[in-house]
C-alpha cells in the first residue's frame, strides 16, 4: 500500500464546488481524504505550495495514429505527450489504418495504452465499417471491449438515415455518438476558412455552413431519437447558436471546444503556413468569439484539443497538399489559462470544469473529480508560470503547432494517475 | 552561393499583392528599353551572360514558358526547362526536394508555374536563388499582369483612372488576382464581371466593383480584360453549358457596339473563341491580344534583369553589356 500526501497546494475541484488550500492525501490509488494540515504519516510528500491541484484533465479528441501511422505518433508517444499537457485520460480516435472498427481492434487500443502506463487511454469505435458511411459496426461489442464513444471522427456520416440508426442503436449501450460535422459536398476540395484571406490566397474554401448544416441535421436527429450527441470541434457561430439552442429544448448534446478555434482566426493562415491548416479551419473572428462565448456559458462544455500529429515531411508541401491537424495536447492548458482566465473571460475553476468535470460526465469516464473515494488523477500545475512554446520539447513524435515561439503562462508540474506520478516537470 | 542581391524588387517576385507602387511601376518603365530587342534582326544582348535559370513548369503551359524562355535567351542566360511529365516530380519526388536538387546544381534563378496557390512562395523560402512565380494555382501570375498593365499604359497612355473589367473565371484566376492588385496599386478602377458562382467570395472586399452581367460592365469600361473558361468549369457545375455561357457573359460585337465608348480588348490567353468572346472581338480593331503576347517577352526581360541585380535607371546602358 503506497500512500502520497500533496501538501499545499490550491485545491480546484469544480465537481464539489471547491477552491481553496487543502492537502490531498492519496491512497491505493484513489483519493482518500481532503483536509487541512494533513498528517502524512508513513505517505510520501509532495509539496504543491503555489500549484494548483486539480482533477486530472481529460481530452476527448485525439488522434494517436496507432496502427497504420506510426511514423506520426504512437499510442505511447501520445500518452506520454498527453502526461505532459496536464492530462491523465485521453480518447483515442479511430481513425487510424486500419480503422479501429470491431472488437479485436478497441482492445488493441487499450492493451497499448496499458502496457505504456502513462495517461488512461481510452478507444473509440468507428460508428460505421472501415469509416465508409454505410454498414454500422459491431457497437455493442466494442463497447464492452472497452471502447467509450463511436465515431467516424475525420470523416462525416453522410446519410443521414446511417446517423439516425447510430443515434437510435447507441442508447442500449448509453453511449454519446460523436460526430465531425461537415457536409462533404460544401466542404469539397477546401483547406481553410472561406472568406477573404482564401480568396487572396488562391485557396479554396470551406464555408461555415458546411459545418453548419450538419450540425443542424445531427441536432435534429438527436432530438428525434433522444440519443446521446457529441459534437466535436464547434468553429462556427452558427454552431454554436443552434446548440445552446437545442440543449434548451433538452436535446441530449455535448460539444467540444478547440484550444486553436477559441484561440486563431484564418489569418494565422496567410503566407501559406500548413502548421495552421486544420479541418475545420479556423474561422473568422467572430467565430472565435462565439467559440469563447460557447465556453464560457457552457454550451461547448468540453475542451478538447483534436490533436492531430503529423510527420514534418507531411506539413512541408504546398499548402493545398499539406493535410489537416496540429498538435495540441502539450499547449491546452497554457492555452486555456491564457485565452480565457487570463482574459477574465471565465475563472480557473470553470476552466477545469471543461478540461476534466465536464468531459468525464459526458463521456461517462472515471474521474473528472477529487471526491473520497474517487480515482487519484490529479494534475498538478503552476498557474503563474510563463513559458514559450518550443516544439522541439514536445514529447509528442510530432511538432506540428502554430503556436511556436508563443508565450504562454499556466504550466503542467506533475500528472498523477492512480496516485502514480507519470510525469513531472524537468526543467526550471 | 552565386545569388546577386537585389535589392529593387527583393529576392523573389511572388505576386504583384507584396509589390509597392514603385518597384511595379518601375517594372513596366524597363521593359520600355528591352521592348527594342526583339525587334533586332539579331535578337541578343548579354544582360544575363552566364547566369542559369531553370524554367519549372510542374504545369502545363505554352505561351507563359516560351515568353520566359525568349526573354532568357535574349538575355543570353544559360536555361533548362522541364514540365512535371518529364520530370521525378512525376516518380513521386516532392516540391522540397526538386528545389534542394535544383539548388545543388548552382543555380541563379528559378521560373516556376505550379498548380498549388503558394508553390512559388515556398520555394522561395528554401533557396537561395531568385524565384519568379509563373503562375501558382489560384493565387497570382504577376507577369501576365505586369504585360496586361504595359498593353494598357502603351495603348491609352496611362493606368490612373482608367476602368478595367476583368470578366469571366475569376474565381480560379490567378491572372485576376494579379492584375487587381497591380492596376489597383496604379490608380487604375477595377471591376469583375462573371457568374456569381465564379466570383471569388467576399471579392468586393479585394476593392473592386462587382458587376453580375457582362451588359453593365460593357457600359461601365474602358478596357475588357476577358478570362479564359475551362471545359472542367462546366464539368464541375459552376455554369450550365458553354452555349450558355456564351449567351449570358460572352463579349460579342453586338454588346461591344451598345458601348459609350471603345473598349480595349485584353485576353491573357489561350482562348475560346465562341465561348468567353467572340471572333469578330478577338479580331477586331480594338483587340490587343497579341500585342500582349509581345509585351510578355519584354515585361519578363525587364523582371529577370531587375531580379538579377538591375536597376531602372540602367536597362539601357545594360543593354550595351556594361549594366550589371
Amino acid at each position: 500500500m503506497t500512500s502520497i500526501l500533496i501538501r499545499g497546494g490550491r485545491i480546484v475541484d469544480p465537481s464539489q464546488g471547491l477552491e481553496k488550500k487543502l492537502d490531498v492525501l492519496v491512497s491505493n490509488g484513489v483519493v482518500a481524504e481532503l483536509g487541512d494540515g494533513l498528517d502524512a504519516g508513513g505517505a510520501e510528500v509532495i509539496d504543491a505550495e503555489g500549484l494548483v491541484v486539480a482533477p486530472g484533465l481529460i481530452d476527448l479528441h485525439v488522434h494517436l495514429r496507432e496502427p497504420g501511422g506510426e511514423h506520426k505518433e504512437t499510442i505511447a508517444s501520445g500518452a506520454a505527450s498527453a502526461s505532459a499537457g496536464g492530462f491523465t485520460s485521453i480518447v483515442a480516435m479511430p481513425n487510424t489504418d486500419p480503422p479501429i472498427d470491431n472488437p479485436a481492434a478497441v482492445g488493441f487500443v487499450l492493451a497499448q495504452g496499458r502496457r505504456c502506463g502513462l495517461a488512461r487511454v481510452y478507444p473509440s469505435g468507428a460508428i460505421t465499417v472501415a469509416q465508409k458511411g454505410e454498414q454500422m459496426a459491431e457497437v455493442g461489442e466494442m463497447i464492452d471491449a472497452g471502447a467509450v464513444t463511436i465515431t467516424d471522427d475525420g470523416r462525416p456520416v453522410e446519410g443521414a438515415g446511417v446517423m439516425r440508426l447510430a443515434l437510435e442503436y447507441a442508447q442500449a449501450f448509453d453511449i454519446p455518438v460523436s460526430v465531425h460535422a461537415e457536409e462533404l459536398e460544401l466542404s469539397r476540395g477546401g483547406v481553410m476558412n472561406e472568406g477573404l484571406i482564401a480568396s487572396r490566397l488562391g485557396l479554396t474554401g470551406i464555408p461555415n455552413a458546411a459545418e453548419d448544416v450538419m450540425i443542424a441535421r445531427d441536432l435534429l436527429l438527436a432530438e428525434l431519437t433522444g440519443g446521446r450527441l457529441h459534437i466535436q470541434h464547434v468553429s462556427t457561430r452558427r454552431g454554436v447558436d443552434m446548440i445552446r439552442q437545442a440543449r434548451a429544448r433538452g436535446v441530449r448534446v455535448s460539444a467540444e471546444a478547440t484550444p486553436h478555434h477559441f484561440t486563431l482566426t484564418d489569418a494565422a493562415v496567410d503566407r501559406y503556413r500548413t502548421d495552421a491548416k486544420m479541418n475545420p479551419p479556423l474561422r473568422s473572428a467572430a467565430d472565435r468569439d462565439a467559440v469563447r462565448e460557447g465556453v464560457r456559458d457552457g454550451t461547448l462544455n468540453v475542451i478538447a484539443t483534436d490533436h492531430a500529429p503529423h510527420h514534418y515531411d507531411e506539413k512541408e508541401r504546398a499548402f493545398d497538399d499539406a493535410p489537416f491537424g496540429i498538435v495540441g495536447l502539450e499547449t491546452a492548458l497554457g492555452l486555456g489559462i491564457t485565452e480565457l482566465v487570463d482574459t477574465r473571460l471565465i475563472d480557473l475553476s470553470t476552466l477545469i470544469d471543461r478540461m476534466s468535470c465536464t468531459p468525464a460526465r459526458a463521456f461517462s469516464l472515471p474521474g473528472g473529480t477529487l471526491e473520497t473515494g474517487s480515482p487519484a488523477d490529479l494534475t498538478l500545475f503552476h498557474p503563474e508560470r510563463e513559458w514559450v512554446v518550443d516544439p522541439a520539447r514536445f514529447l509528442s513524435l510530432s511538432r506540428n503547432t502554430p503556436f511556436a515561439g508563443r508565450k504562454l503562462r499556466g504550466r503542467p508540474v506533475r500528472t498523477i494517475v492512480a496516485g502514480r506520478t507519470i510525469w513531472q516537470v524537468t526543467e526550471a | 552561393m552565386t545569388t546577386t542581391f537585389a535589392p529593387y524588387l527583393g529576392k523573389d517576385l511572388l505576386g504583384l499583392e507584396e509589390l509597392s507602387r514603385e518597384q511595379i511601376v518601375g517594372i513596366l518603365d524597363t521593359s520600355e528599353p528591352f521592348k527594342e530587342i526583339s525587334e533586332r534582326a539579331i535578337k541578343k544582348v548579354p544582360v544575363l551572360r552566364g547566369k542559369t535559370i531553370v524554367n519549372a513548369f510542374f504545369e502545363d503551359s505554352t505561351r507563359t514558358r516560351i515568353s520566359f524562355e525568349f526573354a532568357e535567351k535574349r538575355l543570353s542566360a544559360d536555361t533548362v526547362s522541364f514540365s512535371a511529365g518529364g520530370s521525378s516530380v512525376s516518380k513521386g519526388e516532392t516540391l522540397v526536394d526538386t528545389a534542394r536538387n535544383l539548388e545543388a546544381m548552382r543555380i541563379d534563378m528559378v521560373v516556376i508555374r505550379h498548380g498549388s496557390s503558394g508553390a512559388a512562395q515556398f520555394l522561395g523560402e528554401r533557396i537561395a536563388s531568385n524565384v519568379i512565380n509563373a503562375g501558382d494555382g489560384k493565387h497570382e501570375h504577376p507577369t501576365q499582369a505586369l504585360l496586361d498593365m504595359l498593353t494598357i499604359r502603351d495603348q491609352l497612355g496611362r493606368l490612373e483612372g482608367v476602368k478595367v473589367c476583368i470578366v469571366g473565371d475569376v474565381l480560379h484566376s490567378r491572372v485576376a488576382r494579379s492584375n487587381i492588385w497591380g492596376l489597383r496599386k496604379l490608380g487604375a478602377e477595377v471591376a469583375v464581371c462573371g457568374p456569381m458562382t465564379l466570383l471569388p467570395p467576399e471579392v468586393g472586399e479585394m476593392g473592386v466593383t462587382v458587376f453580375r452581367r457582362i451588359e453593365e460592365a460593357i457600359e461601365w469600361s474602358d478596357v475588357l480584360n476577358i478570362l479564359r473558361l475551362q471545359l472542367e468549369r462546366m464539368k464541375s457545375g459552376f455554369v450550365p453549358s458553354l452555349r450558355e455561357y456564351n449567351r449570358v457573359f460572352g463579349v460579342s460585337i453586338e454588346r461591344l457596339e451598345r458601348a459609350p465608348r471603345d473598349i480595349l480588348i485584353l485576353h491573357p490567353g489561350p482562348m475560346n473563341r465562341g465561348v468567353e468572346i467572340d471572333s469578330a472581338v478577338a479580331d477586331g480593331p480594338h483587340s490587343v491580344i497579341l500585342q500582349q503576347v509581345t509585351n510578355g517577352v519584354a515585361v519578363r526581360m525587364a523582371v529577370l534583369y531587375l531580379l538579377a541585380g538591375g536597376e531602372p535607371d540602367t536597362a539601357e546602358a545594360a543593354k550595351t553589356g556594361v549594366g550589371l
